[in-house]
């Protein structure tokens, strides 16, 4: 057994009588506050926490080393599922790394659908975040409001790819298919209402009394140490350094788009709330826009070595149906390099590695998951607070399992 | 300083693997304050085989450099840079995880993903995929392993 599930008392806290109460608690892997397969060794001093240790790899299976028995194209669907809340973040990491290998360029009408399902995406994680995290405040009814905004948004993405989660829409390249008709229409039936309904999440929320007591001025952390420890998102904004990478280094043409960058001053747990519920204001913006300016055109580069050639050109022309075969046995080649390619996911910058021997497959995937590195701060975050306020603080940052152990 | 390359509009730089520490103070200095990612490449069948890639981000110039060290698979020790940027921990217990490139000075470099009593380091491009003998208790108690 190794030390760190042993369940002693830790030797920096003295031996004096006090600390010989230490309880050491386990909390997980089966627990419903801990959102997904996350165990947690505390060490409580009566109902405070002394020490706490994250203990991950529950959901460990493996992705990263699938991925390099696939080639590129296999590898979306696989990386889709590392973040199961962002899939859509997941894939254009990988793409966007291979387009920067291959240097690939994405149409413009390709690049705006992108944005649009990002967005989607990053409020519906958002939806599944606010719901949860009630849930862990005692608050039932905001789960069922959430989901029912959440439904909206899986059926936008059944319609315009034909599945609800890991949807493999992205494509080196581009987008699998056009949206279809009347997606559009139905994208701004939701961009329509979503603002309001936020409005009244935040109202239910904000003037609650309980919530204001469990959030407000609980487990803080300053900026300077979010750095030290590599946390990016809505946790950084949170503390008040508005970074966001869709601004400061965009991709994916997010500098057409106009919208702002909520940011919190204290760090505490309510300034992570506030942020992350304006944040989807913010999205359902970038929407819009990106519906107004949807560019015509191509959905995927039209070069025959990368992208699948249209369906009727394969009746017609030997070339595409050679290109067809290549791409869908053997793949396409990418040259050598390593690539690093950050995006904004909605727990901060998710990044994936990719390094190409030449060959069809990938030598090296990584997924440099925000989830992974930001439950770093649980233990600095919520020393010598509430146990309770551990799970409230649990919940506000958000962390996705399935992306920590990938 | 090993090597340079400009490679996509970025630039990476190849150190020796005792200079790493150092040299990630040198670029802190520099502007390059916030070290967003450290993980391992196996260059199997290239020597030296393992790598590490420190990804440093300047925050307020916008700009990214990649900080780059190889080591031999029969000394795979890399001095450990958790002590300067905290944000290496888990990072450099996954690559020692992976990988089995050891960090010397980590305050707690133990397996995070794989169980702890893992045998072998499955990132690395000769361990071979899929087929994994699964450990039941009849396999305890006759002392077999996971790898042979």
């Amino acid at each position: 057994m190794e030390e760190s599930i042993t369940m002693a008392p830790l030797e920096k806290l003295g031996t004096n009588e006090l600390d010989q109460e230490l309880l050491t608690l386990n909390m997980g892997p089966h627990h419903p506050a801990t959102h997904g397969v996350l165990r947690l060794l505390v060490t409580l001093d009566g109902e405070i926490v002394r020490d706490l240790k994250p203990i991950i790899g529950y959901v460990h299976t493996g992705i990263e080393k699938t991925a390099e028995d696939k080639s590129y194209w296999k590898v979306i669907p696989v990386v889709e599922r590392m973040d199961y809340l962002a899939y859509y973040f997941n894939a254009m990491a990988f793409c966007g790394a291979t387009e920067t290998l291959l240097e690939v360029e994405v149409p413009p009408r390709a690049q705006y659908l992108r944005v649009i399902h990002m967005e989607l995406n990053r409020i519906m994680s958002h939806l599944v975040w606010l719901g949860t995290s009630a849930l862990d405040l005692g608050a039932m009814s905001m789960f069922w409001y959430c989901f029912r905004e959440r439904e909206i948004i899986l059926d936008l993405f059944e319609q315009s790819s034909g599945q609800r989660m890991h949807t493999r829409y992205f494509q080196v390249g581009g987008v699998a298919e056009d949206i279809p008709p009347g997606w559009a229409e139905k994208c701004r039936e939701f961009t329509a209402v979503m603002p309001e309904r936020v409005d009244q999440y935040n109202d239910l929320l904000a003037n609650n009394e309980i919530v204001l007591q469990r959030l407000r001025g609980v487990c803080p952390l300053a900026e300077s140490e979010l750095l030290k420890l590599g946390v990016t998102g809505p946790l950084l904004r949170a503390a008040g350094n508005p970074w966001d990478l869709r601004k400061a280094m965009p991709y994916s043409s997010y500098d057409h788009f106009d919208f702002k960058i909520p940011v919190g001053t204290e760090g505490d747990n309510w300034d992570r709330f506030a942020v992350r519920v304006q944040e989807m204001k913010e999205s359902v913006k970038i929407i819009d826009q990106a519906l107004d300016g949807l560019p015509g055109g191509a959905w995927i580069t039209d070069d025959r070595k990368v992208a699948l050639p249209p369906r009727h050109e394969l009746a017609t022309s030997m070339e595409a149906l050679i290109h067809h075969f290549k791409l869908v046995t053997e793949g396409f080649r990418v040259p050598p390099g390593e690539v690093y390619f950050p995006i904004e996911s909605p727990r901060g910058e998710l990044a994936c590695f990719v390094r190409s021997d030449g060959s069809s497959k990938p030598a090296r995937v990584h997924m440099r998951d925000p989830s992974f590195v930001n439950l770093q701060a649980t233990a600095p975050m919520t020393e010598g607070s509430y146990i309770a306020d551990l799970i409230a603080t649990l919940a506000m940052l958000d962390p996705v399992l399935g992306g920590i152990d990938r | 300083m090993l090597g340079t390359l400009y490679f996509r509009e970025k630039g990476q730089i190849t150190v020796a693997a005792s200079a790493i520490r150092p040299t990630l103070e040198h670029l802190r200095g520099k502007g390059f304050d916030a070290l967003m990612s450290v993980h391992g490449v196996d260059y199997h069948p290239d020597e030296p085989r393992l790598g590490v890639h420190y990804e440093l981000l300047d925050m307020g110039a916008l700009d990214r450099l990649t900080v780059k060290v190889r080591v031999p698979l029969a000394d795979p020790h890399v001095p450990s840079v958790t002590p300067d940027w905290p944000t290496a921990n888990h990072q450099e217990r996954e690559i020692y995880d992976m990988f089995g490139v050891l960090f010397d000075g980590h305050p707690d470099l133990r397996r995070i993903l794989m169980p702890e009593d893992y045998e072998g380091h499955p990132q690395r491009r000769d361990f071979p995929i899929g087929g994994e003998p699964v450990m039941f208790t009849i396999d305890e108690s006759d002392g077999r392993s996971y790898v042979k």
